[in-house]
């Protein structure tokens, strides 16, 4: 063996040791998960803890005539009954929303969703405090309800705002109804409208991505502890965002910030759900610095479902308009955004239509106009970003739904005309009509790739045979091929276009070597799931050559980790992740400094080498991490500060845009209506992989809620504003049985901006899949001249597409 | 989601829980396995100041054949009906029902007692039991009695049952050993109620219907016999014609409620295909 091989063995041994960057590492957290051993919020127990309980309206609209507690309070175990008139005083009846609006803590004199908080009892145990709900006499004139959206501005809809009625300027400009909120508008109109006056071929289509929830399986929660003596607030939850939480208690609380501790425990998943301020957070800690005891609050399943953060109802008028060679030459939509009786959406501040704007998807398409009119309607409030970037489900639904349109207009293949549309790689870094400049992107090759795993034109023309011994009668099945080809927008964000209620969306890493070279380190983020005790590791791991399992990550507590804005939008590998390589980087620095004053050489005589620094030409001079954190310690270089560890607060450059390409092959049964996926291909290009297991974990989960959102998740009203369904009887969350198999694959096109080309791919799966499925099944009815056809696509809907196309007689 | 206070009763025999009954009045309920009555008291639909626990009378367990009949006790739980040789060879239609109900966790719970004593028209068996032509035998402070189960269910949780009788056991006869049977159920996801469900037991001789039981789950306020259906394709050669008209009949009965599972049309539709489908698969495996 020569020395070479050797050097290069010993290499190879020392990168495995570490479990870094692109290995497969076991997530670490899983071994207090798969033993039940996870620290939830409702795990906890606090000596002389109480328990809050919601009185909740049965109407969608209705003035509140009186409350009459007593019954309540008479109750033995009941320690109080908080109601809008106990909040006002402290002008905590209404909290700020993150939209710029207010939302009702507790109903004042009128309720404007079914299930709205009315009163909050506390009371010594669960039990308790639920009988007590139903002792709380509220007595209500019932409102006509308003459900459609597209009603809400109608001359004579009943105004439901009536706290702010005469405040005709919001928080996004002037609202031209009562019942409006905002009109958001961007692109060049004008040119766009004469683009298709002129257009040889265009498509428009009412594309609804109707109203689901997130529905995480740990509900919201909180423990607020309120100590009297120090003025010091505890406030335990299911917090997405700590820390902004944090700012907006004392915002609200008028508790200075030090004053104030929040801590997110382990969170049984968020997706969106876990970003906002809820009622229940609010009175548990009203209730605490009343009562001076801690004080729990925890949601059950149905009103998880029915009051906090819905997503989506979004009402997009799409088109499209093309040369007759099939190239894209415009686009315009108009939305009706449903945000229900508060706008309680959690986007960046000065985006109140989220990232719709990425609308023109992966296409070169030169002119495009978006305009969106949000409305209040009397049902729950959110419009959160449900395993996604803000409103980027929405919008890649709206491409990716009018791309097929207009291949159907024009007789061409789908596949074909993205081809001919995507934005080509050399076109990178890409400015979109609609003012994002895309970092980096390969769509050809993505595509390409993607095509060939699946077998498209065996696909097609086994899809013409089964056509045609439909038509015979052979068959009484239809087969869809499904094709989407995303362009995400996550990582948020520069602080030029994102802040939210003001602070600017950096994040952050703090990374503290310890003398024996083990490691803490704690970000701004907050894992739901997502893995971050695992990947974050890693990151270090490479970065300065101590192993993975010799790194503790922490995150969530407010008092240790440094401020950050939090997981949601695909942002922690992005700006946490990028922050943790910069702070990574910075220990490097110093240990590079050390080193060469140790081993008394120049810093440019150093070279990295995995785990150590070596001595140029000299090989086994060298000194490994371990020995350095020591001596950073113990015997620093003169004038040097001692001690090993870096902060950095990380203001991304830009966003990053991971894509991907998706297939999805299904087979209806038409007379049940009843879809079966036979197969689904996801191609993600994420940039660099942290942990590929991990990414496949990913995908494999948010591949799964696009399918519960695309074939049956709803949250439906029906006409008098009843919420529907609101529980897993109904909702649909698919289980291991209806899931379909899921064949994963990748290109890697790394960011140009991010320290480790990393891109994120938490959500790509969920935006990506949601079109893909619904293109599937509006391929599969399309030769039946089906037109569009609206999601959710469940059973009984696809019958009806089969009734009204006389496929049942 | 937290259910009110109540006492818990856990007698050892059926005398003693019919006692009980008698004496706690409408404020009690049976308790058997608690997977449909506990989400009710969760969802505070159910509120009973009492709950009379079944599960330590050991006599209200077993499956067993006695001439011709099969003797189904109350407490047996859907999970040792599909563990049953006896149920595999004489009643199989029994089975494949039990696996369409609930999800195992479920089914080590749930007993078939409860599952045809709730009378809420989604639970899969008492379709079944009126297919099978089942008698149900109650035991009350006046002794017992049976009923069949095609007079049992009178509206949604409304039966026959007084509130002091126990189901104690479901007498069901054997059918012949070449009948075809099916259970075809439509739901949205395991564990789910069905949108349309249908039991059908058939015997052949050649080519000819010699008896036909139709039996359909959760197209109306209770589980419906379809008599008429049945009759129609008795004597018939199962040819289209026939087992339209028989849809049509079954279709007919049908009074289903517009929910998330689908508007009533959509239901009863399905509850004339899932006939159908069951039809098919069961005279594919009738002997004779
Ligand atoms: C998620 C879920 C999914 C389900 N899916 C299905 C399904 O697909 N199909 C289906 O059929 N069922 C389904 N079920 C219901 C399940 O099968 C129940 O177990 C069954 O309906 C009731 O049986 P039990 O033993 O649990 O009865 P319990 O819940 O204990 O009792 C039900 C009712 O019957 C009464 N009762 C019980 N035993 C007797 C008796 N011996 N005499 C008189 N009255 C009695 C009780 O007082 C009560 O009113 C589901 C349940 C759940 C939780």
């Amino acid at each position: 063996m020569n020395d070479q091989v050797k050097v290069d063995e010993d290499r190879a041994e020392r990168v495995e040791k570490l479990q870094g960057m692109g290995c497969k590492r076991k997530r670490v957290e899983d071994v207090r998960f798969t033993q039940g051993k996870g620290n939830y919020v409702d795990d906890l127990k606090l000596p002389g803890m109480v328990f809050g309980d919601f009185v909740r309206s049965p109407h969608a609209h209705a003035r509140i005539k009186s409350i009459d507690t007593s019954r309540a309070q008479a109750l033995p175990g009941v320690v109080a009954v908080l109601t809008a008139a106990d909040l006002k005083p402290l002008d905590l009846h209404y909290m700020p929303t993150l939209a710029g609006d207010v939302q009702a803590v507790l109903a004042e004199e009128k309720v404007l969703f079914q299930n709205q908080e009315v009163a909050f009892v506390i009371a010594e145990d669960r039990y308790i405090a639920s009988d007590a709900t139903e002792l709380v006499d509220v007595e209500y004139e019932a409102l006509p309800a308003i459900v459609d959206p597209f009603k809400s501005m109608d001359d004579d809809a009943p105004i439901l705002r009536e706290d702010i009625k005469d405040k005709m300027e919001g928080a996004h400009g002037p609202r031209k109804h009562p019942n409006h909120i905002f009109e958001w508008e961007i692109g060049d109109k004008e040119e766009t409208d004469k683009i298709f006056a002129e257009a040889d071929v265009t498509i428009k289509e009412m594309l609804v991505d109707h109203r689901t929830h997130p529905s995480p399986l740990e509900t919201c929660q909180s423990v607020a502890s309120f100590d009297k003596i120090t003025g010091d607030l505890t406030l335990w939850g299911t917090f997405q965002a700590p820390h902004v939480i944090r700012t907006v208690v004392s915002l609200i609380s008028k508790i200075p910030e030090h004053k104030i501790h929040v801590i997110a425990p382990d969170i049984g998943g968020g997706f969106g759900n876990k970003v906002g301020a809820y009622a229940g957070y609010v009175c548990s800690v009203v209730g605490s610095i009343v009562l001076g005891t801690p004080v729990k609050w925890v949601e059950d399943r149905m009103e998880n479902l029915s009051t906090t953060s819905f997503a989506r109802d979004y009402h997009m008028s799409t088109e499209l308009a093309a040369t007759n060679e099939g190239k894209i030459t415009a686009m315009r939509v108009h939305v009706i955004a449903d945000h229900g009786a508060f706008d309680a959406c959690a986007d960046p501040s000065k985006w109140p239509a989220g990232f719709m704007n990425i609308c023109t998807g992966s296409y070169d398409i030169p002119t495009a106009h978006l305009s969106v009119d949000g409305v209040y309607t009397n049902k729950a409030s959110g419009g959160v970003a449900y395993r996604c970037s803000f409103r980027v489900t929405e919008a890649v639904f709206a491409i990716e739904r009018a791309v097929e349109l207009l291949a159907q207009k024009l007789d061409m293949d789908a596949a074909e005309l993205r081809l001919k549309n995507f934005v080509k790689a050399e076109q990178f870094p890409y400015k979109s009509a609609l003012g994002w400049e895309y970092d980096s992107g390969d769509y050809h090759t993505a595509m390409n790739k993607a095509m060939e795993a699946i077998g498209y034109d065996d696909l097609r023309k086994e899809q013409a045979k089964k056509r045609e011994a439909f038509k015979k009668g052979k068959t009484r099945e239809i087969m869809g091929i499904g094709i989407s080809f995303f362009t995400e927008i996550v990582g948020a964000g520069p602080s030029k276009n994102c802040d939210i209620l003001g602070v600017a969306m950096f994040d952050s890493a703090e990374i503290r070597i310890h003398p024996t070279g083990s490691v803490i380190a704690r970000m701004g983020t907050k894992s739901q799931g997502q893995g971050h005790e695992t990947t974050y590791a890693q990151i270090i791991a490479t970065e300065i050559g101590i192993p993975a399992d010799d790194i503790t990550i922490e995150e969530g507590n407010t008092d240790t980790a440094p401020y950050g804005l939090g997981t949601y939008g695909s942002r922690s590998t992005p700006v946490a992740g990028a922050a943790t390589a910069v702070a990574a980087r910075k220990i490097r620095a110093k240990a590079q400094m050390i080193a060469a004053h140790t081993m008394e050489v120049h810093e440019g005589d150093l070279e990295w080498d995995v785990d150590r620094f070596r001595v140029k030409g000299l090989p086994e001079k060298a000194m490994t991490m371990q020995e350095i954190a020591w001596t950073a310690y113990n015997s620093p270089p003169p004038n040097m500060e001692p001690g090993l560890e870096a902060v950095n607060y990380y203001e991304p450059p830009n966003m990053t845009y991971p894509f991907g390409s998706y297939y999805c092959v299904m087979d209806i049964d038409v007379d049940t209506g009843v879809a079966k996926t036979r197969r689904f291909y996801a191609l993600d290009d994420c940039g660099t992989r942290i942990n590929p297991m991990i990414i496949e974990g990913q995908v494999h989960g948010g591949l799964t809620e696009a399918f519960a959102c695309a074939m049956g998740q709803e949250i439906r009203y029906d006409e008098m504003g009843n919420v529907m369904g609101a529980s897993f009887m109904d909702f649909f969350l698919p289980t291991a049985v209806e899931t379909p198999h899921w064949e994963t694959d990748f290109t890697v096109t790394p960011s140009p901006h991010h320290p480790i080309g990393a891109k994120g791919v938490g959500e790509s799966p969920h935006v990506g899949g949601v079109p893909c499925f619904s293109n599937a099944v509006n391929d599969a009815y399309s030769f039946l001249g089906a037109g569009h056809i609206q999601m959710p696509h469940d059973a009984w809907r696809l019958w009806q597409v089969g009734e009204r196309l006389g496929l049942h007689n | 989601m937290i259910p009110g206070s109540f006492d818990y009763h856990r007698p050892v025999s059926v005398d003693e829980a019919v006692g009980l009954m008698g004496k706690l009045g409408d404020d009690a309920l049976l308790l058997a396995g608690g997977h449909s009555l506990i989400p009710m008291m969760k969802l505070r639909m159910a509120s009973p100041e009492h709950l009379v626990d079944l599960s330590a009378i050991d006599s209200l367990k077993g499956i067993e054949e006695i001439d011709d009949t099969i003797i189904l006790r109350a407490m047996t739980t859907q999970h040792e009906l599909i563990a049953s040789d006896l149920i595999t060879d004489k009643l199989p239609i029994i089975q494949e029902t039990s696996l369409v109900i609930a999800d195992p966790q479920i089914r080590y719970k749930g007993t078939f007692g409860g599952n045809v004593a709730n009378g809420d028209p989604g639970n899969d068996m008492p379709a079944v039991m009126q297919c099978l032509d089942a008698k149900l035998e109650l035991t009350g402070p006046d002794g017992k009695r049976q009923v069949a189960a095609r007079d049992f269910y009178q509206g949604a949780y409304d039966t026959l049952r007084e509130d002091e009788e126990i189901l104690t056991s479901v007498h069901i006869p054997v059918p012949s050993s070449g009948h075809g049977y099916a259970y075809e159920k439509l739901k949205r996801k395991v564990g789910d109620y069905a949108t349309a469900a249908a039991a059908v037991v058939i015997t052949m001789s050649g080519d000819k219907c010699t008896s036909a039981s139709i039996g359909l789950t959760n197209v109306g306020d209770t589980p419906l016999w379809a008599k008429e259906a049945g009759e129609i394709l008795n004597g018939s050669s199962l040819d289209n014609a026939t087992i339209d008209k028989a849809v049509s009949a079954a279709e007919a009965i049908t009074d289903p409620a517009s929910d998330m599972r689908g508007p009533a049309e959509y239901r009863t539709k399905m509850a004339g295909m899932m006939m159908r489908r069951a039809l098919e698969r069961a005279q594919s495996r009738a002997k004779g």
